[in-house]
């Protein structure tokens, strides 16, 4: 055989092979990445979250009662809005961590509400150190400290949310349990409970 | 045999006709609703909701030893076995933080008027006696007076 045509031969299929194999590669992308998109959105849902028990039967219930769940506008945070992350990288990471939830829902560490109860501290905790930590970036998704008008605000909240703001606050500083009940607190009613914890827990300084 | 399945068709339908008139009477108009009101009959229409007052300072008050109103909405401020909201801003420790006016001394009291060295828990539920406000004109007119020293 003729070493040029040999060659040229070659090349020839080299381009077939290169074209046909990132064709393929490219719809299987687009069907994988499309999947997997879709399953990640499907687990964001509220429908999702309170298919499981634990979910269903204690904080959902509590949720309810909250402005989160029922206002005026119908406008409405589910669970994942708070709870998961808009960002891809924090999602993911998010998404990672949730395989601890699935185990502790196959061992029934809350699956009853007096086992709940007795987590609550525990699990409210968890919650406002995450977003203290990411200066509650879950809320700003929504509500956007910098485009708030504090002239519709009521005098309270809007003494009370500049005051926060100047000083460094973030919003979960003060708005613990707006979306579900809060854990036992301390405040210096009656005898001392030693169950509570103290409302320094709530507020810190 | 033709007839001992006839007669006991016969003595159901007999039955089912005797009954059914005496079931339906019982029915509907005995149940009655937790407010008396009978199932069957019209449903009541719900009252007017009224928006609760935000005025954003204290409210004056119009007679001797009356509990502090309300100034502002207390909707989604909840009073729990495990959280009291309205402590959280007018109780000692939190008074100064919020600038909220402090719960009164009274309430370090128990029934027998011993002094305690916390608010005593008969005192836990705030709504019992302090109330919000919304803008409710007089349904009748009126002659009552404010007393002279609140005035």
């Amino acid at each position: 055989m003729n070493p040029t045509r040999w060659i040229q031969a070659l090349a020839r299929r080299a381009w077939a092979l290169m074209a046909s194999g990132l064709s393929i590669a490219f719809i299987l992308g687009i069907v994988f990445w499309g999947g997997f998109n879709t399953v990640m959105e499907w687990t964001n849902t509220e429908a999702f979250c309170i298919s499981c028990h634990e979910m269903n039967q204690n904080v959902y219930q509590e949720y309810r009662n909250t402005v989160h769940y029922s206002n005026r506008t119908g406008v409405r945070a589910v669970c994942s809005d708070c709870h998961v992350p808009k960002e891809w990288g924090p999602k993911m990471l998010r998404k990672l961590y949730a395989s601890n939830e699935l185990l502790h829902h196959f061992l029934g560490t809350i699956d009853t509400p007096a086992k709940f109860e007795a987590k609550r501290a525990t699990l409210a905790q968890n919650e406002w150190r995450r977003m203290k930590a990411n200066n509650s970036r879950e809320c700003r998704n929504c509500h956007d400290f910098s485009f708030f008008d504090y002239t519709g605000q009521a005098a309270r909240s809007a003494r009370q949310h500049q005051q926060g703001l100047d000083s460094g606050q973030t919003c979960i500083d003060c708005h613990k349990g707006i979306a579900h009940c809060l854990l036992a607190v301390d405040q210096r009613i009656g005898h001392a409970r030693p169950q509570a914890v103290p409302d320094g827990v709530l507020h810190p300084d | 045999m033709k007839r001992v399945l006839y007669q006991t068709a016969l003595g159901l339908l007999v039955g089912l006709l005797t009954a059914m008139p005496a079931a339906a009477a019982d029915g509907p108009a005995s149940v009655k609703s937790l407010r008396d009101a009978p199932v069957a009959g019209d449903e009541q229409t719900a009252g007017h909701y009224r928006q609760e007052l935000d005025a954003g300072a204290t409210l004056p008050r119009d007679f001797v030893q009356q509990p502090p109103l309300v100034p502002h909405a207390t909707s989604n401020y909840t009073v729990t076995l495990n959280f009291n909201k309205c402590l959280d801003c007018h109780g000692w420790a939190r008074a100064q933080a919020t600038q909220s006016p402090k719960i009164s001394v009274t309430h370090f009291r128990d029934a027998l008027g011993r002094e305690l060295s916390s608010v005593s828990p008969s005192r836990y539920f705030c709504h019992q006696c302090h109330v919000p406000q919304s803008d409710a004109k007089p349904l009748v007119d009126n002659t009552f007076q404010r007393v002279p020293g609140l005035n």
